[in-house]
């Protein structure tokens, strides 16, 4: 030890001699600040990382710079990787990324530590009499494949579900789907139902397509910005970077919860409801606008039809009715509908807040129809602003991981089969063969084929394996999670019994789950090391619909493997993987991911993922820094005028050279540069009434009318048929332009600047859902009875989704006298999903050690409940969690609030002992979904977890 | 000659925890060691606000002020670093900074990283390690600023709430910002001090 001071001005000490290797100007682009300060575009292209002189003092090899995106939310961050001798050895901010100018979060912000992978499930495992036992990967495929023969034989192939995940990228989503497809079921769905599912069924209801409408960075543009049920300061934190810059401009932010949210915390005003009043609060608002006639009257008389039944719903909701239902008084409600309709464009955000109800359909539909009274749809600044949740949920949902339809919402009809048969390369006859060949009495009390049959979804698999009359053979037997959480499905007490009567258990994930250790089995549990997308490579589409391109950083860490790999082992030992992958090299039983990417290409004509070949996407991140920030738009360089990650739809073939499509339905642009009008999904005419749009049309349109979709015979009615090619005219023939595998029905629509799908009105009611004009029905365990007489669910269903659905007669048992509190959850900043990942991210589990509650200092203290102190929350269903008090005012009087990320506990007990050795996370926790209900939406299956009741009782 | 700076502007911090697992992720901190973390006032209630807090890099440091063997030196840039093998882990430091930010480790009080540990600036250790050594980057984790890189928490910062770099520079970006606002309310600081609520 010296003890000496050291000189800082010792020519021999230049640790830190920013002074010469640095100047003024290089400060600048590097000081961290892009928005807000009027230079953004400047401070966009900074030069690219340079490791200075310093790196090669570093020991440990030459660096590779390797570009990814994280794995976390929808925001779609650039993660800037450096790689030494095949280690991930730095992070660096990715400041050339349009989406988030190199910011990250928390969770962004610690994706290295997936390099480290100390608590990844190291190899395949089994449990054998209560201990885990390693295995070879071939044994495994082999034990677990014979196993699922026989329940195929004994059972049919809808005995085996498949769960796929919103983590797997594009082609994996697609891959997965077409898995199930061609073992013969349509068992298959993932984390979208519990989650967005809601919300794609209403708004592409309403008006088309599903999805967010702009752009994060769109909001640059907004002078109002509504946000219910929804959190991004914690679930979206990049995003409040483009809300700031939009704020700081002027715009108004309005926040509608029933918690005083970190986003709260921000926003120019606050409304808090009482939960699974979203219609209310939505119908309240209207009132005002309507009263006041600050709607957009030429708006829906040109682009808007049904809003009459809506005017008529809405006049029920005076101020004292919205008040007496939702909590909020008059003025708090009229001060938000005012600053909404003055200041335009205004855009309006929802989450889960909003989609997990019984009447989630109808919520997200409330939000479309006051968005197109106000004329906020197809609007730069204006827009629904569905922020998704997961990295890939937006792909994944569009590759339809899902129970009810296949990729690109195609659904389930025997023409949708044709279609992918045909781009598969397969005999339709092959793939129906697949299917266990049996009709059975459907939702409808019809019969339909088990082909043609939306499979069970992922809230009741539980009900799929325990319920007794179901739409299918025979109950599922055996459950296979890739990628997935059990912890986010509610009922523990029933999931564990479920568990218990499965015959398998298969977990592939790259860490062991909750599934893993919540239930008491010994026997028949297997664990599949998958690896992280910074494992692997391919594209991945944020919530604004921009497809990046992942690189892949490292090697799969120890002996875990890409899905795509384990899907055609699966494929292989099932004796379909020369079909599954007929226009696919495979090479070492990796399906090339490019191959994957050309394939969807030729199918996914809907919503155009059909533009978006690998050469396009890979040049779009070569050339991110060329974006504008605000728009999305290449200014100059190779891809001048496409828009970053051409965003879907993207029209036509690739060599079409469709921008993409920033903004829906924004008829300010022709078709060709990425403009639309709201789709002609529900016919030309209803109830004898028009349904198209009147003097509406896309810039440049040579139909300056409504129009219907696009098919070979509206071709040939307009003249058009001949602009078609030879051999494009002979793959039209018969065709429409969803069905036209040579693009050149799309192709010759656009060219006369018509949008393929039609130019329709959207319509804000729905005939062929349950509720036809959007209504409030209080939750099936409601603290109000009163409200329940007045606004009652729905009846009880014998078949939905092939299962025995309860409403009305839960409804009518009274449980808010023994269960006085309401009890919903939401999201941390620090964790994601059902949070196994995060919580083994020691980086990230150190901020967040405990599974808490957080309770109103009113309810702690008439229950004995001290700060910091242990707390039971009992369920009405009789399943109970063991939790820690945080007493604040952020939570209503009569609300408990808890995070849903937390595992590895169940009812009082920690079940660290029963995960593989070194697997277990840092941070384990109760899974506040053991003790959340009942309850499922009434289009979609949604399941019903921002509302229930409870009790607290000090411990 | 620069004097580099923090700026946490408190009307944009929204408690992500970027800029602490960023620090983590780049100087590999232990689990217990928090060079910087992010403190809410009025949490969950109106008018909460956070702010990320780390070493503020003191021109006249209290810290340094009390060492009892005089392991601090400042830089050119005026960075505030600490020499580890002068270090005794004493703790007198943590008495004198008014940030909090002296952390000490949890477990082998006298290993690498045994005695105070603080943010750096991402400036490593003023020792005589080379820059970016495997020495220096385990005793004081990277070294940044020898590469023409600033703090990784400041670069990664979700909002760009957190601002680091030469003073006058900090001070540019945040005035622009400030003015860009327009009638937007001020920080928490420019409220404390002329008394203004808006």
């Amino acid at each position: 030890m010296k003890l000496i001071r050291k000189q800082s001005n010792d020519e021999n000490n230049q640790s830190s001699g920013v002074g010469n290797s640095i100047n003024r100007r290089a400060f600048l682009k590097r000081s961290g600040i892009a928005m807000g300060t009027g230079a953004a575009s400047t401070l966009l292209t900074p030069g690219r990382m340079k490791k200075a002189h310093a790196a090669s003092q570093v020991a440990t090899g030459d660096i590779t710079v390797k570009k990814s995106v994280c794995t976390h939310c929808s925001v779609g961050c650039g993660v800037v990787a450096e790689v030494q001798n095949g280690v991930w050895t730095g992070q660096e901010p990715d400041f050339d990324s349009p989406l988030n100018l190199g910011a990250h979060c928390a969770k962004g912000a610690s994706v290295r530590e997936h390099g480290h992978g100390e608590r990844r499930v190291k190899y395949p495992m089994k449990l054998v009499g209560g201990q885990w036992k390693r295995m070879s990967w071939d044994d495994a495929i082999n034990e677990i494949g014979d196993g699922m023969m026989k329940i195929r034989k004994e059972s049919g192939p809808d005995s085996v579900y498949w769960m796929g995940s919103a983590k797997h990228n594009n082609e994996q989503a697609y891959m997965f789907r077409k898995f199930a497809a061609m073992w013969g079921t349509n068992n298959v769905d993932h984390q979208a139902r519990i989650c967005h599912s809601t919300t794609v069924a209403g708004v592409a209801n309403t008006w088309g397509y599903g999805a967010m409408t702009n752009s994060y960075n769109d909001m640059h543009n907004s002078k109002a910005m509504l946000f219910i049920g929804s959190n991004p300061a914690e679930a979206h934190p990049v995003s409040l970077q483009h809300i700031f810059k939009a704020k700081e401009s002027g715009s108004k932010m309005l926040v509608i919860d029933p918690r005083f949210t970190r986003t709260a915390a921000h926003a120019d005003h606050y409304v808090r409801i009482r939960p699974g009043t979203d219609v209310a609060i939505i119908w309240g608002m209207l009132w005002h606008i309507f009263e006041n006639g600050w709607e957009d009257k030429k708006y829906i008389s040109e682009r808007v039809y049904g809003m009459d039944e809506v005017r008529a719903e809405v006049a029920n909701w005076n101020p004292t009715e919205c008040e007496r239902v939702t909590g909020a008084d008059e003025e708090t409600v009229r001060e938000a509908a005012k600053m909404m309709a003055e200041n335009s464009p205004a855009t309006f955000v929802w989450c889960m807040g909003g989609t997990q109800h019984t009447i989630g359909n109808n919520n997200t539909r409330a939000y479309c129809a006051f968005q197109l009274a106000l004329g906020n749809i197809g609007t730069q600044g204006g827009g629904a602003n569905i922020f998704r949740g997961h990295d890939n949920v937006q792909g994944a949902t569009d590759f339809c991981v899902l129970s009810h339809s296949l990729p690109g919402y195609y659904g389930l009809s025997d023409g949708a089969w044709k279609h992918w048969s045909k781009v598969w390369g397969l005999e339709y006859d092959w793939v129906k063969g697949q299917f266990s060949n049996e009709e059975v009495e459907g939702d409808k009390g019809k019969p339909v084929h088990t082909m043609n049959y939306k499979g069970i979804p992922v809230s009741r698999w539980v009900d799929g394996v325990l319920e007794e009359s179901i739409g299918q053979k025979d109950n599922i037997r055996a459950m296979v999670w890739s990628g997935h959480a059990v912890n986010s499905q509610t009922r523990g007490p029933e999931m564990k019994k479920a568990m218990a009567k499965l015959d398998m258990m298969v977990i592939i994930d790259p860490y062991p789950t909750h599934a893993a250790v919540m239930h008491d089995r010994t026997d028949g549990v297997y664990l599949l090391p998958a690896c992280t997308q910074f494992e692997t490579y391919g594209s991945v589409t944020a919530s604004n619909r921009s497809l990046q391109w992942r690189e892949k950083v490292i090697e799969p860490l120890f002996e875990s493997l890409p899905d795509h790999i384990i899907m055609y082992k699966f494929a292989k030992k099932f004796g379909f993987a020369d079909q599954y992958c007929k226009n696919i090299q495979v090479s070492n039983d990796e399906p090339l991911i490019e191959d994957i990417t050309r394939e969807y290409n030729k199918g996914m004509w809907t919503i155009g993922y059909t533009g978006q070949s690998p050469e396009r996407m890979k040049l779009h991140m070569e050339n991110k820094h060329t974006f504008n920030t605000t728009t999305l738009i290449a200014e100059g360089g190779p891809v001048d005028g496409e828009y970053y990650g051409l965003p879907w739809p993207c029209w036509g073939t690739a060599e079409m050279g469709h921008p993409g499509t920033p903004i829906l339905y924004d008829t300010s642009k022709t078709v060709a540069e990425g403009g639309l009008c709201f789709r002609a999904r529900f016919g030309v005419e209803h109830d004898g009434n028009n349904i198209l749009a009147e003097n509406s049309w896309p810039k440049g349109s040579d139909i300056q009318d409504g129009y219907p979709e696009f098919s070979h015979e509206l071709l040939k009615n307009l003249g058009w048929w001949n602009e078609l090619t030879a051999a494009e005219k002979g793959a039209a023939e018969g065709k429409n332009w969803k069905t036209d595998l040579s693009g050149g029905i799309q192709r010759v629509a656009i060219k006369h600047n018509c949008a393929p799908f039609g130019n329709a009105k959207a319509r804000v009611i729905v005939w062929t859902f349950p509720d036809r004009v959007p209504i409030h029905r209080e939750p099936l365990y409601t603290p109000d009875r009163e409200l329940a007489a007045k606004y009652p669910t729905y009846e009880d269903r014998k078949r939905f989704y092939r299962l025995p659905t309860r409403y009305g007669s839960i409804q009518a048992q009274d449980f808010s006298k023994d269960f006085p509190m309401v009890f919903t959850s939401g999201r941390l900043v620090e964790y994601e999903g059902g949070g196994e990942e995060s919580r083994s991210n020691p980086w990230l589990a150190e901020l967040q050690q405990d599974m808490f509650c957080e309770i109103n200092p009113k309810d702690a203290n008439g229950n004995g409940v001290r700060d910091g102190s242990m707390v039971w929350i009992e369920s009405p269903e009789g399943s109970r969690i063991k939790v820690k008090a945080m007493i604040t005012n952020r939570v209503a009087p009569g609300v408990i609030f808890t995070p849903f990320h937390f595992g590895g506990w169940y009812e009082g007990k920690d079940l660290v002992d029963k995960y593989p050795e070194g697997t277990e996370p840092y941070v384990r926790g109760e899974a506040c979904n053991t003790a959340f209900t009942y309850g499922y939406d009434s289009v979609t299956q949604m399941q019903e977890t921002k509302v229930t009741l409870c009790r607290v009782k000090a411990v | 000659m620069a004097r580099m700076k923090f700026l946490c502007d408190a009307e944009r911090c929204i408690e992500c925890n970027g800029c602490v697992t960023a620090c983590k992720n780049e100087n590999e901190v232990p689990w217990g060691v928090n060079r910087r973390r992010v403190i809410t006032l009025g949490d969950g209630e109106s008018g909460e606000k956070s702010i990320s807090v780390a070493c503020m890099h003191c021109t006249d440091a209290p810290c340094a002020a009390v060492c009892p063997v005089d392991c601090f030196s400042t830089t050119d840039d005026g960075i505030v670093l600490h020499d580890k093998d002068l270090c005794i882990g004493c703790g007198y430091c943590s008495y004198a900074c008014p940030f909090g930010a002296p952390q000490y480790p949890q477990k082998e009080a006298f290993g690498v990283r045994g005695k105070m540990d603080k943010c750096t600036f991402c400036a490593g250790g003023p020792g005589d390690e080379d820059n970016n050594s495997p020495a220096e980057i385990e005793k004081y984790g990277r070294n940044r600023i020898a590469e023409g890189k600033l703090p990784l928490c400041a670069e990664m910062c979700s909002t760009k709430a957190l601002l680091a770099g030469d003073s006058d520079m900090v001070s540019d970006i945040y005035r622009e910002r400030i003015l860009n606002r327009g009638g937007r309310p001020q920080t928490w600081g420019w409220e404390t001090a002329y008394n203004k609520t808006s």
